[in-house]
């Protein structure tokens, strides 16, 4: 199946979602229902660079938070329409991306992953001091109730989560299409044996480069819209360590060698603990999700997918 | 901008003192990372551990912060030891420390802090003894007492460390398992025994840096994550498994530091030791004295 | 005739170990050179220099006219020089075909241009496995190969690179007479198509049969080079290297 047939078969699966949401007709759905396509996004782009390339980096919630606070930033300058916003997260994280990756990609994994953690607490620290966005003290941006689109009233939180809904649409078809083509097949090489790569002719530099950009534009995307969304930014919370924590462990829970398994990895893990917050705490919650990983990573070190295809793999002779 | 010289000199020698303790809390990473290349960024979070142990027994029992952790040695070496175990089990038998490795450590670092909030919450916490509060004065300079007993009894757990890698067969071992586990093998010492003792050592300094960095300021469970980026900033500057390049680093960061949070603003303070790591790592990997 | 390689007194230090010590070698096109030495002296250092993969400290290697330092390994292997590991590097998540695809991919495309379908990139992928030894295995994972199957997935990845100079480093080890004899043919026959090749070896008898011409590294230094009958009564090899 190519992407053109399996971008039409997401998006129809989308509309059938969006269509389910409008017939509960519960805002909770779509606040929520937001957040999870938020981490599809998010663990989708960090595959690209930690399951496709095998490089760890630590630092996804700085790559959405530049995505959160360069709409901020263009609110109080000059607003503009959110699906706008988005693409200039994705300018401006990727081109923090590739900065990053142009300053430490040639160092061992190790060194990228311990660099991508103080990129992080750097971007932090930048931006509480900056009080154009508000520095520590936050911003707030006031969601509209609704919004005029072709002549229709649409409900803003539905409208939020149909751009998440269309964005999580194109992270996974991207990420599939990458995984089929040469590129991907050149990022398995990089996992796979980084020395060895090189000496097949393979451009290691280059290829890691364009895998911490899209990786960073992704996340940069996903964070656009997070302020209308939320309605008071704080850097605490952009760059909160949840963001670090999901979008690392949704994939390797659910498995990195596929574009599905942050798929799975997200939808299980964003739903559980969209219940364990309401129902036991957001402190339990993140618990819970660390001890997870910590489990995943020992006795399943493919996630779910990986399982799924070891019982495939056995049963045929 | 006007300095004043009293202000100067004391934030150097301030920087000083806490580039000692920067130091203590170095040395495990500096073993772990340096000799054993085992990303460990969890260390940061056994601190912490370390930090809410000395909390615990000092605050009930009224036990010097100091003792508590010399006390708690043994229980932090064999954690260690366990936790390397479950590493090279996992992981380094089956050459996939890179990806995995990295993801088991930080999902460490991460149930460590949960956990910590859970049980003792976010607020600050902060232990009594005889020397927090007053400070010697040498002409110009405040040496506040609770800065300095740490520095010293970090240099001198340092030195110690250092004494021991480099005179004692198993520490001279660690070296060597470091450089070459094949020529290790070849001379009948296990090495596999030799790096979970080793990271048991690593660990058990976290204990004493533990009680060291609570005593020195206030803690509460986040502020691991500011000391990830110091220490390993410190370990790759000082150039990697070198311990005199370590604590020549922990100098020149806690000074650095001292400096900005005096004439800057301690907003800032954070994003020193991870600005100076980044550097490092564009421009000069191997540090300032690494092999 | 100028040299395909030209090794221009390279050096290199790990710390305070020097494992290459102004080392100098000249390689004709289409010659057989031989390279021998003790474990330790520098040989597989001294690939690394030319290939790309280290950094001489200091020294000039001129591969086909151009110098190479500053070039990354890809580059030189698209330049057409290439080795195999003497530990075998399989990608280890791909099929034996598509560990040889990388090269076909990577090396020969940009090369060439991409003038092959799928179809093409499968039999030429066939063909090289075929020449190994491996066709029957060709969708087989490393993991499920032997030592020896794996030295042979080496040389062929090395070769699907289309190099004009190939370096085999310690292919052989663990071979049968008979395999051995076999990839000695499949060189020869390289050789013959115009590939210049570079022999790393211990097994004595390969390497004699093989060589035009033989180069002796002892200690980061070169000892001995020339013709291989000379070479192996030379004094200092036999004492050095061969013994009694």
């Amino acid at each position: 199946m190519n992407t053109l047939s399996f971008s039409v078969i997401a998006t129809a699966v989308g509309l059938a979602v969006l269509a389910f949401a409008h017939w509960l007709g519960l805002d909770y759905f779509y606040f929520a229902g937001y957040t999870i396509l938020q981490f599809i996004v998010l663990s989708t782009a960090w595959n690209i660079l930690g399951g496709y390339c095998g490089y760890v980096n630590f630092g996804s919630a700085a790559f959405f938070a530049m995505g959160a606070y360069s709409s901020v930033f263009m609110h109080k300058f000059y607003p503009l329409p959110v699906p706008v916003l988005v693409v200039i997260g994705a300018v401006v994280s990727g081109i923090v991306g590739f900065g990053m990756g142009y300053l430490t990609l040639r160092l061992r994994g190790a060194f990228f992953a311990i660099a991508t953690l103080a990129m992080a607490v750097v971007l932090q620290t930048l931006v509480i001091n900056w009080e154009y966005v508000g520095g520590s003290r936050g911003a707030y941006i006031i969601r509209p109730e609704s919004l005029e689109v072709a002549g229709l009233t649409i409900n803003y939180i539905e409208y939020l989560f149909v751009l998440m809904l269309i964005l999580a649409v194109v992270a996974l078809a991207t990420s599939r299409a990458i995984e089929r083509s040469q590129l991907g097949f050149g990022f398995a090489t990089i996992r796979d044996d980084e020395l060895a790569a090189e000496t097949c002719g393979v451009p290691t530099l280059r290829l890691k480069l364009i895998a911490t950009t899209l990786s960073g534009a992704f996340m940069g995307m996903a964070g656009a819209p997070f302020p209308y969304y939320i309605g008071y930014l704080q850097p605490q919370s952009a760059f909160g360590l949840e963001y670090a924590v999901n979008s690392i462990a949704m994939p390797m829970i659910g498995g990195t060698t596929s574009w599905v398994g942050p798929l799975v990895g997200a939808i299980l893990l964003g739903s559980a603990q969209q219940y364990a917050t309401v129902t036991i705490s957001s402190a339990v919650n993140l618990l819970i999700v660390g001890l997870m990983l910590v489990a995943f990573v020992i006795i399943a070190p493919n996630g779910l997918i990986g399982l799924v295809q070891e019982r495939l793999r056995r049963r045929q002779p | 901008m006007d300095i004043s010289f009293d202000l100067l000199i004391n934030a150097i020698v301030a920087g000083l003192l806490l580039g000692g303790f920067y130091a203590a809390v170095t040395a495990g990473v500096s073993i772990s990372f340096g000799m054993l290349d085992i990303v460990n960024i969890a260390h940061p979070a056994f601190i912490i551990l370390g930090c809410y142990i000395a909390y615990f027994f000092n605050i009930n029992y009224g036990v010097d912060p100091i003792i508590v952790s010399i006390v708690a040695l043994p229980a932090f070496y064999a954690l260690g030891a366990a936790v390397y175990q479950v590493y090279y089990q996992s992981f380094e038998k089956r050459g996939q420390e890179s990806l995995r490795g990295l993801a088991f450590f930080f999902g460490l670092l991460f149930v460590t802090e949960v956990s910590l909030i859970l049980v003792f919450g976010v607020d600050y916490r902060y232990v009594e003894a005889a020397y927090i509060g007053p400070s010697i004065h040498i002409g110009l300079i405040d040496m506040p007492l609770r800065m300095l007993v740490p520095c010293l009894v970090a240099l001198a757990m340092f030195g110690a460390l250092e004494i021991f890698v480099t005179r004692t067969f198993i520490g001279r071992a660690i070296m060597a398992v470091s450089q070459d586990q094949l020529a290790l093998q070849l001379m009948a010492a296990d090495p596999i025994r030799i790096k979970r003792i080793a990271f048991g050592i690593s660990i058990a300094t976290a204990s004493m840096a533990g009680a060291l960095l609570i005593i020195i300021q206030p803690v509460e469970p986040s502020v691991g994550r500011e000391y990830i980026g110091r220490v390993f900033a410190i370990c790759v500057l000082g150039g990697l498994g070198s311990m005199p390049g370590t604590l020549i680093a922990a100098f020149l960061l806690g000074v650095v530091e001292s400096l900005t949070a005096t004439f800057y603003g301690p907003s800032w303070a954070p994003a020193v030791a991870f600005g100076f790591l980044l550097l490092t790592l564009a421009f000069r990997p191997a540090g300032l004295m690494g092999r | 005739m100028s040299a395909l390689l030209h090794v221009d007194s390279i050096s290199k230090r790990f710390g305070g170990f020097v494992a290459l010590d102004g080392i100098d070698l000249e390689v004709k096109p289409g010659e057989r050179l031989g390279l021998i030495g003790p474990n330790g002296s520098g040989k597989s250092t001294l690939v690394n220099c030319i290939c790309g993969t280290l950094q001489n400290e200091s020294g000039v290697v001129r591969f086909d006219g151009h110098v190479m330092d500053g070039l990354a390994a890809h580059q030189r292997t698209h330049r057409g020089l290439a080795r195999s590991f003497q530990l075998p590097r399989p990608f280890h998540s791909m099929s034996l075909a598509d560990n040889l695809r990388i090269p076909l991919l990577y090396t020969v495309h940009a090369r060439l241009g991409p003038l092959r379908s799928a179809g093409d990139l499968d039999a030429r992928c066939g063909e090289l496995l075929e020449t190994v030894g491996l066709a029957k295995k060709a969708k087989h994972m490393p993991r499920d190969l032997t030592q020896v199957e794996m030295r042979k997935l080496e040389l062929a990845r090395a070769m699907a690179a289309e190099p004009k100079l190939l370096i085999a480093d310690e292919s052989m080890a663990g071979l049968s007479h008979s395999e051995i004899e076999d990839i000695l043919a499949l060189l020869v026959q390289l050789n013959e198509r115009g590939i210049t090749i570079i022999l790393i070896e211990h097994i004595m008898s390969a390497v004699m049969s093989f060589s035009q011409r033989l180069a002796v590294l002892v200690s980061g230094k070169k000892i001995a080079d020339g013709k291989p009958e000379d070479v192996v009564r030379d004094p200092e090899v036999v004492r050095a290297y061969l013994g009694q």
